[in-house]
Order: structure tokens, then sequence, then C-alpha cells
């Protein structure tokens, strides 16, 4: 296959190609999701690192 | 000549741009240490590729392949579905999360505040400390000599200015700094590397035909002589495996395929960039853009070092690794002879991009380990604490100049024992600890702490005493046992520390956590798997 006639390379080589598809496909897939609740949990924290920001901010 | 000298004051102006960038926009220890939590998911993944893959990745790997052939996709394979997903999906996203959790920033900190062990993490600060400069001293060694072959300056000058430049960048632009620039090298890498497997399959005239053309070189009468000392290694050809369980088995198998394939999912330079982004979604969207690019780095390096017999047969009638006179000349030469003058310019910046950008990750994760670490800043002001973070830089920059300065003088081929050394090392100790630090609130600070030391103490022994590819340059056995290795007959000495090593610390993780109860307190665990697993 693929002018290469040994499997288990044939078979590594495809295995580059499909896991890198497999990232691509993940990626779409998945590209608006892993913000959902955890965006409240962010606003809380946004606020936090904002006001230990503008603390140092005073301090320097 | 003219050009390429033009070419590389470009690039490097716009990356002292990118370290004043950082610089500007580096405020406090959090932004020094993991860019704020705000870097944006392309950034953080070309971040996360361009660190992965050095100079000697693409020139030393590549040139490995041509000699050992397509076996090398194995590794590749790891790198995306180990090294890029199950390293995203699996331990990216709970590290951001816990690391988030127990406000850690760096990668021993993380450890230690989940173990709740100051030993743990000050262990984890001084393996990073003494190892990585070894690591980072042989990419610096392998871009140096890079810039004296082809811009004809000194090696002593040459390392100067590139060491001179990256910490400059280090030190001020602290991770935004490092990691603006790393995207911007990791896009002219994306670019070089594009172009590279596109040109060698169209001069071979297509894929199936390049690959056709290699498998039939193997048989070709003219070259029995130039792979008999390779047959004798286990050799089939360079589009089949080597024979199995033979020297060259071992070698591609063991220490190319699962050291390096398997040590990166606990490399402390990587693990960081994890914790610098906000929340799942930037990890997600920065899955793809991963994947990709470690195909066409490590994927594109191995499939042109193993191509390029073809063409050097063709030119020649010599293979890759007799026309270059050894794997490290191949990928340089095959440049020079095969591809028109303004890639090899241009190539010239994506290796020194590819040099770059893995230094200048190191030395922060070194300098972050002292400054953060080993010395305690709990109670200091922002100002003081990141001060100490750049003392740190300062002397990890210091320790690796001197040791790119002197370890070619004592050490012949270091740049890839170093690279399997380091990434070995922290496979083994970190490994076991850091996925039950992830995923078991059961485990026992006595079970973590012993994988960690019996994987360390495991892997020096076995470098010091039976693997021959460290063992003759280290001359501990010699010293002790007046002979380069224990075990000089048979396969032992090509079977490398991280099948021993990694195989002993899970066990002993595994065991002592059976064995021991976790003495953690509910409130502990709670906070560190806070929004976790649910």
């Amino acid at each position: 296959m693929l002018g290469i006639p040994d499997l288990s390379i044939s078979l590594a080589y495809i295995l580059c190609v499909a896991s890198a598809l497999l990232c691509l496909v993940y990626g779409i897939v998945m590209w608006n999701k892993g913000g959902g609740d955890a965006e409240e949990v962010e606003i809380e924290e946004e606020a936090k690192w904002q006001e230990k920001e503008n603390l140092i901010d005073e301090k320097l | 000549m003219v050009v390429k000298i033009i070419i590389v004051v470009i690039y490097l102006g716009v990356v002292g741009y990118l370290g004043f960038l950082g610089y500007k926009n580096t405020k406090t220890t959090k932004d020094y240490l993991i860019g704020g939590r705000k870097i944006h998911p392309a950034v953080m993944a070309l971040s996360y590729g361009a660190t992965f893959i050095s100079t000697s990745a693409i020139v030393g790997f590549g040139g490995s392949a041509g000699v050992f052939g397509f076996s090398l996709l194995w590794l590749t394979f790891l790198n995306i579905f180990l090294g890029v997903f199950i390293a995203f999906v699996v331990f990216g996203k709970r590290t951001r999360k816990m690391g988030h959790n127990m406000e850690a920033h760096t990668f021993p900190e993380f450890l230690g505040k989940r173990y709740n062990s100051k030993f743990i993490q000050k262990f984890a600060g001084a393996v990073i400390f003494l190892f990585m400069p070894v690591y980072t001293a042989a990419v610096m060694i392998g871009a140096s000599k890079f810039i004296e072959g082809s811009l004809n300056i000194p090696y002593d000058i040459a390392l100067f200015v590139f060491a001179a430049i990256v910490a400059a960048y280090v030190f001020f632009g602290g991770l935004k700094g490092v990691m603006y620039s790393d995207a911007f090298q990791g896009t002219i890498m994306f670019v070089g590397m594009s172009i590279l497997i596109v040109a060698i399959y169209s001069k071979l005239g297509g894929v199936t035909a390049a690959h056709q053309k290699l498998t039939d070189l193997f048989s070709n009468p003219a070259i029995a002589d130039q792979i008999k000392g390779l047959q004798g290694g286990g050799f089939q050809g360079w589009t089949s495996m080597p024979e199995l369980f033979s020297k060259y088995w071992w070698i591609v198998v063991s220490s190319i395929t699962m050291g390096v394939g398997i040590g990166v999912l606990a490399q402390p330079q990587l693990a960081v960039r994890f914790m610098t982004v906000k929340s799942d979604r930037e990890l997600n969207r920065a899955i793809p853009i991963g994947g990709i690019f470690i195909l066409l780095m490590t994927g594109v390096a191995f499939l042109v070092g193993s191509l390029s017999n073809v063409l050097f047969f063709q030119e020649s009638g010599q293979i890759a690794v007799v026309a270059a006179k050894g794997t490290d000349g191949i990928i340089p030469l095959f440049l020079n002879n095969f591809m028109p003058e303004w890639f090899v310019s241009v190539f010239l910046v994506v290796l020194l991009a590819a040099g770059m950008s893995t230094i200048s990750s190191q030395l922060h994760a070194v300098g972050t380990a002292v400054g953060r670490d080993l010395f305690n800043t709990e109670g200091k002001t922002e100002k003081k604490a990141m001060l100490i973070s750049r003392l740190g830089v300062l002397v990890a920059i210091v320790f690796t100049v001197f040791l790119a300065y002197w370890l070619p003088t004592v050490w012949d081929g270091a740049i890839a024992i170093s690279t399997g050394l380091f990434f070995g090392l922290c496979g083994a100790a970190f490994l076991p600890m850091y996925f039950a630090a992830l995923f078991s609130k059961k485990i026992s600070k006595v079970a973590a702490i012993s994988g960690m030391l019996s994987g360390f103490s495991a892997s020096m022994l076995w470098m010091m005493f039976f693997h021959s590819k460290e063992s003759v340059v280290l001359k501990v056995c010699d010293l002790i046992f007046k002979k380069p290795m224990l075990v000089a007959d048979g396969v032992l000495q090509f079977v490398d520390p991280i099948v021993i090593s990694l195989t002993l610390s899970i066990l002993v993780t595994v065991i002592v956590a059976a064995a021991t109860k976790s003495k953690y307190e509910e409130k502990h665990i709670d906070v560190c798997f806070k929004g976790i697993g649910k």
C-alpha cells in the first residue's frame, strides 16, 4: 500500500495522517464547547484577577 | 550570502519586537510565569508545537530517518496522538483547571501543591534546574553550529549572539514574550516544512511513486556494499521495520519512539502551557493547529530524511548517510544539493526559529524553577517575586552558555544523547505521579514520592551502567567497574532507560498507593478537583 511493502510501516503512515485529522475534527466539533458553565466561574475569577491587578498597579 | 543575512536580520528584528511586546504587557508575576492565563489558543498551540520541535528534531532526527527510514513515523504518530491529542484532551484540561484551582504557576509548583509537599516541588525544581540546561545547551550547540556553517561566523561568536538574543526576550518578556515569539517562529516553521514536503514528493513523481522508488532502492545491487553494515544491525530497507529485537529495532522502538514519544507527556516546559489559557474552549481550539503542526514538522522531516536516499543515489550513486558522511549532515546536504538557493536561506531561518523557540521556553522553565520552586517567594511583594524569577532566568542562561561552550569539547554527539536523557528522566520521574495527581483522589503523598524517586534513580542508574549511549560518555561505569557498560553482550545495552524506569515507577506508584492511605483532608481534595469530572 502507498508503495510501502511492510504493513506496519504503512499503518504508521496512515495513523500519522489519521491522528492529525482526528485533532482537526475534534477541534472543529468542540470549537465552542468548554466555555459552558465554566463561563460563570470565569467571570468571577476574572473579576478577582482584575482586582488583584488593580492592587498591583496601585502599588507599582 | 547577502540575502541570507538580510533574511536573518529581518527575522531577528521581528522576534525582538515580539519580546518587547511581551515586556510591555508583563506587569505581574502571573504574567511573567504563565502569561496571565489569557493566551490566545492559536498562539498557545503554535508555541506548544514550536517548543516541542527543536532544531535537533528536524536535523538530528530527520537525519536518523535517512538511516532508519519510515519506521520513525511511529514516533510522529505518538507525537501527534500522545503529544497533542491525549496531552491536550486528557492531561491538558485537568491540568489547566487544577492548576487554576490551586493557583499554581509552574509545573513543580503544580505537583507540590497537589500533593501538599514542598519536597516534591523542590525536587522537581532541582531536576529541572540541573538537567534541563544540558538539554538546552544541546539545542544551543546545534543552532550555533548551524549558524557557524551557513553564515561563516565563528562558533563562539554565533553562540554568544544567539544566547544574548534569546536571553533578552526571555528575561524581559517572560512567558508572554516567549509565547508570542514562539508563535511567530512556529508560523515560519509551518511554511518552510510545507514547501519542503511538496517539493520532495513532486521531485519524485508523487506520493506512491516516491515510496516505491525508496522501496526499490533497497534491492538495488548498486548499493549492496553500502548497506552491508546497516543490515548487520537489523536493517531491512527504508520502508520496512528493522528485524524484530535486533539492535536497530531496540533503538527505533525503545529509544526513539518510546523515549521521546512518551516522555513528552511530562515535560515541564510543555505542561506549563496548559495553565496559560483561561478555559477548555481555548484548548479545544488549539488541538487542530497542534496536530497538523506536528505532522508537518516531524512527519515531513522523517519523510524527507528517508526519501533523500533516492535523490542522493540518483545524483551520486550513494545512499544518504554515505553521501553526507554521517546522519547529522543529511538534511543540510539535502537542502544544499536539491533545493533552490532562496529556500536554503528561508530554511536557515526555519531552523533558527526551531532552536530559539525551544531554548526560550527551556530557559523560562529553568528560571522559574529557580525563582519560584527552589526559593520560597511566598509573602514577597509582586515586584520582588518577579525579580527573583528574572534572576533565575539569568542564572539559567549563564549556566547553559557555559555548558554550550564546554560540552562540545568533552562530549561528541551531545545533541541527541542529552535530548533523550532529559525526556526519559522527566517521563520516568514525573509521569506516573502527574497522571495520578490528575485522576486519583485517593493517592497518597508517600506513593507519589516513592514513584518519583524510583523512576528518577532507575533512570540514572540505567544510564550510568547499562544503556551504552549514555554510559560510555558518562564514564561512571568505567570508573567503578573498568568497563563502559555492565552487560556488553546482547541487546540489553540498547534498551532505553525509559522502558525500565517508567515501568518501575508505575509499579512502585501503584503498589505503594495500594498499601498506604491518603492522609489528605477532604477540603484539600475538593479544592484541587473543583469543577473537574462533572
